[in-house]
């Protein structure tokens, strides 16, 4: 059980509790109350119970999902960045780079509350007096990456979607500064991608991936550790 | 989307001038003041680019970027057991630090906690990384005020604390210690009475250094009133660790979040500062140093029999999900959040790092401060470069 500076006890964890909590009230009135904030605006969501909470709102209302969440109390900004589900064509780096690339099942699979695109926005806001966080996901087009800013809403989003930028090429309208973060002026391409190659796995695989065997004298194949 | 030509970049610097909270009245032909990318006050390779007026900052922003590693991208190749290496060298002070919450979210993930005594020995070292950590800072305050002392003391001090990681860990900067289900080792026999001499030894330098340093004049007219940050600004940007703290909000994930870790067996104290300048951010530094040293006193007196690894099959395969986990580390709040596919290694991790989100206050902050002052906003707010590149 953790304290909010009030006094007042939270159940954040099924570590604390004997029996898995089945059924977070807490958590769920949070997407209630998203709900009746938002309205149809909110596509999907998922409550993991004595986790997190997932809540996939419209593209179209991704700054009304920010001013919500400030109005509901979410006033503290963690962090916001983007995810891209296409697996990556180029695999681990784990290929010969002498033979041909295999064929890799690239077929997207969105993860929690679900998605239509290839590309997500994800955002993470926290309500300080009650230790509760939100992860608020937003579907963005896969031929015009376009979203709202959260710039005029919570003012530290502003480097989050510079390098959310640079590194998916997910434009930010409205944003007063859009420049690269990290990258030079003149690069081209978005690391993040996952089809962007990481070049110095494909050239040379790297040793490592066969680090996971066994070590000599190490038991048995499947289980270690005391 | 195209991207800026230099023109209108720097049409847009003249634009931003503009409105800059500045009294442009008496005109006077500006400058543009480079401070790094090599430069002392930076701690590494971070350029600060300032347009002045005078000896009063018009716009200034940091240029990041030079050391950037591409972590998050290199996180998708490796295997999970592997990535404790790379987050290693994120925040270089206080490394062990890094590694819990990335261990901790792939543990959720699978579905696994640590035993209680790897969960014990993992909060002490937790500890001794933000003793290490913070105290360097300590001494690095003074000398980029123009005090030469604290920073020898700090080093001589500190070394004690690296000597102990080392020899729980084996590695002084670079432990990589932390396994999914618990610890590579075992701590060592007379680590414990070690550590009970040191924690006394940091107690003296916390002392020290608050005589010397925190009751002297020039470093309080140096640092009060200096990059007053107000509470509901620092919560927008995401500020966190002592800096959010100095500005009065009450906001500690050591003890508002509950984790698989040791930190309510001990008896401890979060520090707050109402008035949110450089000399508060400092100040709620020191004092953490100090809790630290009494968590540190209080968890070696505790530690449970037992294993330190729980039973993990030696081919990590972590479940499909999606897993935040976010810790109070030395430099504020530093968090994962993985996506698994349940293969081998991420399919994709953000690294919530504490010193970007820290430092990407500084274009508010540094806007019409004077030149000396930028040195003593930029010490306070504490950041590691690696922390914010990654």
């Amino acid at each position: 059980m953790a304290r909010a500076p009030n006094g007042e006890v939270f159940p954040l964890s099924a570590t604390e509790t004997d029996t898995p909590v089945v059924v977070d009230e807490v958590r769920n009135a949070v997407v209630t109350r998203f709900s009746s904030a938002l309205g149809d605006a909110v596509v999907d969501s998922f409550v993991k119970p004595g986790d997190d909470v997932w809540i996939r709102v419209r593209t179209d209302s991704w700054r009304r999902a920010g001013e919500a969440a400030r109005e509901l109390g979410f006033a503290y900004f963690d962090f916001l960045s983007a995810i891209d589900w296409m697996p990556s064509p180029f695999g681990r780096g784990e290929d010969d780079p002498t033979e041909p690339a295999p064929e890799r099942d690239t077929t997207i699979r969105q993860g929690y509350a679900g998605g239509d695109t290839r590309m997500q926005v994800l955002a993470r806001v926290v309500d300080l007096t009650t230790s509760l966080g939100v992860n608020l996901k937003v579907d963005v087009a896969d031929d015009a990456p376009v979203i709202d800013s959260w710039v005029s809403v919570y003012a530290g989003a502003n480097w989050h979607e510079r390098e959310a930028w640079e590194m998916f090429g997910i434009r930010f309208a409205g944003h007063p500064d859009p420049r690269n973060m990290y990258l030079p002026t003149d690069f081209e391409g978005h690391p993040l991608r996952k089809d962007f190659p990481l070049l110095a796995r494909i050239v040379k695989p790297w040793p490592g991936i066969v680090d996971v065997e066994p070590m000599p004298g190490g038991g048995s194949d499947d289980e270690a550790g005391e | 989307m195209t991207m800026l030509t230099d023109r209108q970049q720097l049409s847009y610097i003249a634009a931003q001038a503009a409105d800059a909270r500045v009294n442009l009245e008496l005109e006077t032909e500006g400058m543009t003041l480079n401070i790094g990318p090599q430069h002392p006050a930076t701690h590494g390779t971070l350029r600060i680019i300032a347009r002045l007026d005078g000896e009063q900052v018009v716009w200034a922003e940091p240029s990041c970027g030079y050391m950037h590693r591409g972590y998050e991208k290199l996180t998708e190749v490796r295997t999970f057991p592997q990535v404790t290496a790379l987050v290693n060298r994120i925040d270089w002070l206080g490394s062990f630090a890094n590694e819990v919450p990335f261990i901790l979210a792939a543990e959720k993930l699978m579905g696994i906690e640590a035993p209680a005594r790897a969960q014990h020995i993992r909060t002490i070292l937790f500890e001794l990384s933000r003793i290490a950590n913070v105290s360097l800072f300590l001494g690095d305050l003074g000398v980029q005020l123009g005090a030469i002392t604290p920073v020898f003391m700090a080093f001589r001090d500190r070394e004690y604390v690296l000597n102990l990681i080392e020899g729980a860990t084996g590695g002084r900067f670079h432990p990589n210690f932390d396994r999914i289900g618990g610890l590579k080792d075992d701590l060592p026999a007379g680590w414990i009475d070690e550590t009970r001499n040191v924690m006394k030894k940091l107690r003296r330098f916390c002392d020290e250094i608050e005589d010397l340093l925190f009751g002297n004049e020039i470093f309080q007219s140096r640092t009060r009133g200096i990059g007053v940050i107000p509470r509901d600004v620092a919560m927008q940007y995401g500020l966190s660790g002592a800096n959010l703290r100095a500005s009065g909000v009450d906001w500690d994930l050591r003890r508002d979040q509950s984790l698989p870790m040791a930190w309510n067996k001990a008896d401890w104290k979060v520090w707050t500062h109402n008035d949110g300048d450089s000399f508060a951010r400092c100040w709620v530094r020191l004092q953490e140093v100090r809790e630290s040293t009494k968590i540190v006193d209080q968890l070696i007196e505790t530690i449970p029999a037992g294993p330190v690894m729980t039973k993990v099959p030696r081919i990590i395969k972590v479940p499909e999900g999606e897993a935040w986990v976010a810790t109070e580390n030395p430099l504020g709040e530093m968090g994962y959040y993985v996506v698994s596919k349940g293969d081998l290694g991420p399919f994709r991790v953000k690294i919530r790092s504490a010193s970007f989100n820290n430092m990407s206050i500084t274009p508010w902050l540094l806007k019409g401060v004077y030149v000396p002052d930028i040195i003593t906003i930029l010490a306070s707010l504490y950041f590691i470069l690696g922390d914010i590149d990654r």
